[in-house]
């Protein structure tokens, strides 16, 4: 995906130069690119008047920040605590099987899918709950997800 | 238009009430972010579209969470001059014989929850009850009151007054029910001592754990030194298990903004950042269609209703950092940089955001400032216990029956938490304990459930309140796995600026996962011990000094189980996976195979109508074969 000139134009418009709107700025070019690349983030940096440095560091600390292409449904599994007693982890063995996913995260081959670990949806009445794109789903079990998985791959 | 005196207010207050109770019939749909986990919106779309159809004559509109979450989808019905009724688990399907009852039969009888005689309306001069007629008969007398449900009896709604009530992105809905009447109170009639004064007298304590006394702070923070000033709202709701300020945001977005203002006067700042989490898209819209609505009736900008007090609000998304939940690394987060946290010197009342006096409180502190101003510090500190005065929302959730949100006095002990308001364990397993506090809390065994709910009691039991997660446990939840998991949570989230949190967290990770798989021995229990009182001792901020609480509360409490792990290589609860076997139970399998279909691995043989059986070299004990099987036939050892 290349970074078009345009479509960063766009967000650093709404920002005033100012180092306070680093968060949101990188917040906004991963909702564009489905990740920060990096020609991006020097150009945020140069834009906000932050050593590009502090760039780095911002969006390697936050976890809604990926230097990676993401897949193109995001899958999140919320693992909080009332989701893990009710069996959210073997929810996500299961997501992470069907999607082959080698490590305990990433994003499938063909970036269709990128599946995360959450640290809570705040749906816990609801648990297991994931999140696909900004669809949630509730009172998964490992058919559920399954099915899930199929019902998305259709779209 | 502009709100600028009490006129105004009370025009619009005016027009808000007849848009609460219209002389039609109203629908209401609770579209929170559980509500719509649960299919909220189709629900509402379908009434929508019948209405429009039919060309119905009322309103359908939508509302925040009641709480009631493990009844989700709700549907709330209001003819004119009748009582309200909530019907549950409202499923598009329901929807349509719900429509066609209601009108053939007015009030439909199926999925009944309850119904609301009284509306409270807490903050505007008193209750309105629904109807004029002296009884209800028939029917209707049959549904049970709001307050006769073993979920709401004890409950208790002061931050979550509207909640539920209103639609949140209707300002004259939130001004009908006594919305900003504290703020005009305290703008024209009180000074800023005064209203810090009443704060303290009430004896409100942070409700985001810390359970620091929030007019003490206010004060210190108006006492400093330095401008501008400014106050902070965290809703940066991190705990695992809690949800509380979602919903509050997600329902009644402008009871928050009106605590900040009433907040930002008392304590000289003009300006103020609402910190919130990027992962609750709806509560973050809601937050700013409030925000647009404050401003354009004038409740944000310059000389509010002519006093020449001038307030704005800015929103700061989150990036996704447990620790940010922790003040000093909030406002570095604010700032543009990693949320790293600082040492507190010196205190954020007196230098926080920019180097300035900053005063940081949770969103349950802000939206229970509206009720303190309007009902008086007495009224309110006659609610809860003497040490934690008012309410608490908490989060109950996990196993356990009725799941959801409710606000109940300080004081309420967990046994009625559990047993009477959450209807006890599902199934007919046992309760074991209770989690409170997120990662930095811990866990309270069966033993101690008379312990009344407040700060210090919690405290004192080894736990804390924290934001008000309560994990309700039963025999099937391993201790040894739920430390193992908060750690492994808080080693994830550490920022990594000091060692004992950095490198000890991992290292008492690394021995849980030990005793998690059989291995490890009793003096190992011990070095845990004195690693976790290190971690505690040395770390700079909350998060790590609170981390081992998980582990030393359940050591404290539940030692026979981590020694069951080490000495027998069993897990009690059977739920480490390296010390269970799956096996089928010949006398009730059935063959039908299904097990054999699900497992992933494939282990599982048999033929049709014959016992299956288990190849324990291939299970990978994913459990896929117990969820699948409809004869309970999978047993676990």
């Amino acid at each position: 995906m290349s970074v078009s000139f345009g479509r960063m134009e766009t967000i650093l418009e709404r920002y005033p130069p100012s180092p306070e709107h680093l968060v949101s700025a990188l917040q906004e070019v991963q909702a564009e690119f489905n990740f920060i690349p990096p020609e991006a983030l020097t150009a945020v940096c140069n834009h906000l008047g932050v050593p590009v440095a502090r760039g780095w560091a911002v969006a390697t600390f936050y976890k809604s920040f990926s230097l990676e292409p993401k897949g193109e449904h995001d899958v999140c599994v919320c693992m909080g605590t009332a989701c893990h007693v009710k069996g959210a982890t073997n929810v996500y063995d299961k997501l992470r099987r069907d999607l082959e996913i080698p490590g305990s995260e990433g994003t499938t081959g063909d970036l269709k899918f990128s599946l995360n670990k959450v640290r809570c949806l705040g749906c816990c009445s609801m648990g297991p709950v994931a999140r696909v794109d900004d669809e949630i789903h509730g009172n998964l079990n490992q058919r559920k997800a399954g099915q899930l998985v199929k019902d998305y791959r259709k779209r | 238009m502009k709100i600028t005196n009490l006129e105004d207010l009370q025009k619009v207050k005016d027009a808000g009430l007849a848009s609460l109770y219209p002389p039609k019939p109203k629908i209401l749909v609770g579209m929170a972010t559980c509500g719509l986990a649960a299919g909220a919106q189709q629900v509402y779309d379908l009434l929508r579209r019948k209405a429009e159809a039919d060309a119905w004559d009322g309103v359908v509109e939508k509302t925040g969470c009641i709480g009631f979450c493990y009844k989700e989808p709700l549907v709330d019905l209001i003819w004119p001059a009748s009582p309200r009724l909530t019907y549950e688990l409202m499923t598009p399907k329901a929807v349509e014989s719900f429509w066609e009852e209601m009108n053939s039969i007015r009030y439909p009888e199926k999925r009944l929850l309850g119904r609301i005689d009284v509306d409270e309306m807490l903050l505007d001069g008193g209750p309105r009850r629904l109807y004029r007629r002296k009884q209800l008969k028939g029917f209707l007398a049959s549904v049970p009151l709001y307050e006769e449900l073993d979920f709401f009896k004890m409950q208790r709604r002061l931050a979550m007054r509207n909640c539920g009530f209103i639609d949140p992105d209707n300002l004259e809905h939130y001004i009908a029910r006594g919305g900003y009447a504290a703020l005009y109170q305290a703008l024209t009639a009180m000074t800023p001592e005064e209203v810090i004064e009443q704060i303290i007298a009430s004896g409100l304590r942070g409700r985001g754990g810390g359970g620091f006394p929030t007019g003490v702070k206010w004060q210190s923070c108006r006492k400093a030194k330095g401008w501008p000033k400014y106050v902070l709202c965290n809703a940066d709701e991190g705990d695992p298990g809690a949800y509380m300020d979602r919903s509050l945001i997600e329902g009644d977005p402008h009871s928050i903004l009106e605590g900040m203002l009433i907040g930002g006067y008392a304590i000289g700042a003009s300006e103020g950042y609402i910190y919130v989490r990027a992962e609750y898209p709806l509560a973050v819209k809601t937050l700013q269609n409030a925000i647009f609505a404050a401003r354009e009736a004038g409740f944000l900008g310059e000389n509010l209703f002519g006093t020449g007090f001038n307030f704005d609000l800015k929103i700061n998304l989150g990036g996704g950092a447990f620790v940010c939940g922790e003040s000093t690394a909030l406002m570095a987060s604010i700032e543009g940089h990693p949320g790293e946290p600082k040492a507190k010197y010196v205190h954020t009342v007196e230098k926080g955001l920019w180097g300035r006096p900053s005063n940081l409180n949770n969103v349950e502190t802000w939206a229970n400032v509206p009720v303190i101003i309007g009902k008086g510090a007495d009224w309110y500190k006659s609610i809860g216990t003497p040490g934690s005065t008012g309410t608490k929302i908490f989060s109950l959730v996990g196993q356990v029956k009725n799941v959801g949100l409710v606000e109940v006095p300080m004081g309420v002990t967990i046994k009625d938490m559990v047993m009477a308001i959450g209807g006890g364990v599902p199934g007919d397993r046992e309760f074991k304990a209770v989690q409170t506090g997120g990662p930095s809390g811990g866990c309270i065994p069966k033993e101690k459930w008379d312990l009344p709910i407040d700060f210090d009691s919690l405290w004192e039991a080894g736990s804390i309140m924290g934001s008000g997660g309560m994990i309700v446990m039963d025999q099937s939840t391993c201790m040894v796995d739920v430390a193992k998991y908060f750690l492994d949570f808080l080693m994830d989230e550490s920022c990594g600026k000091c060692t004992p949190c950095r490198l000890g967290l991992k290292r008492m990770h690394a021995m849980l996962e030990e005793f998690s798989r059989g291995q490890g021995t009793l003096e190992d229990l011990d070095e845990l011990t004195s690693l976790a009182q290190a971690v505690q001792d040395a770390s700079l901020c909350a998060l790590g000094g609170s981390a081992p609480n998980p582990v030393l509360t359940t050591l404290r409490y539940f030692r026979e189980e981590y020694e069951a792990h080490i000495l027998k290589k069993q897990c009690p609860a059977k739920v480490c996976r390296d010390l269970i076997t799956f096996t089928v139970n010949p006398e009730l399998c059935s063959g039908c195979t299904l097990c054999a279909r699900e497992c992933p691995a494939g282990a599982i043989a048999g033929a049709k109508k014959e016992a299956h059986r288990i190849n324990p070299a291939l299970c990978i004990k994913c459990g896929a074969c117990a969820e699948a099987c409809k004869f309970g036939a999978i047993e676990i050892c």
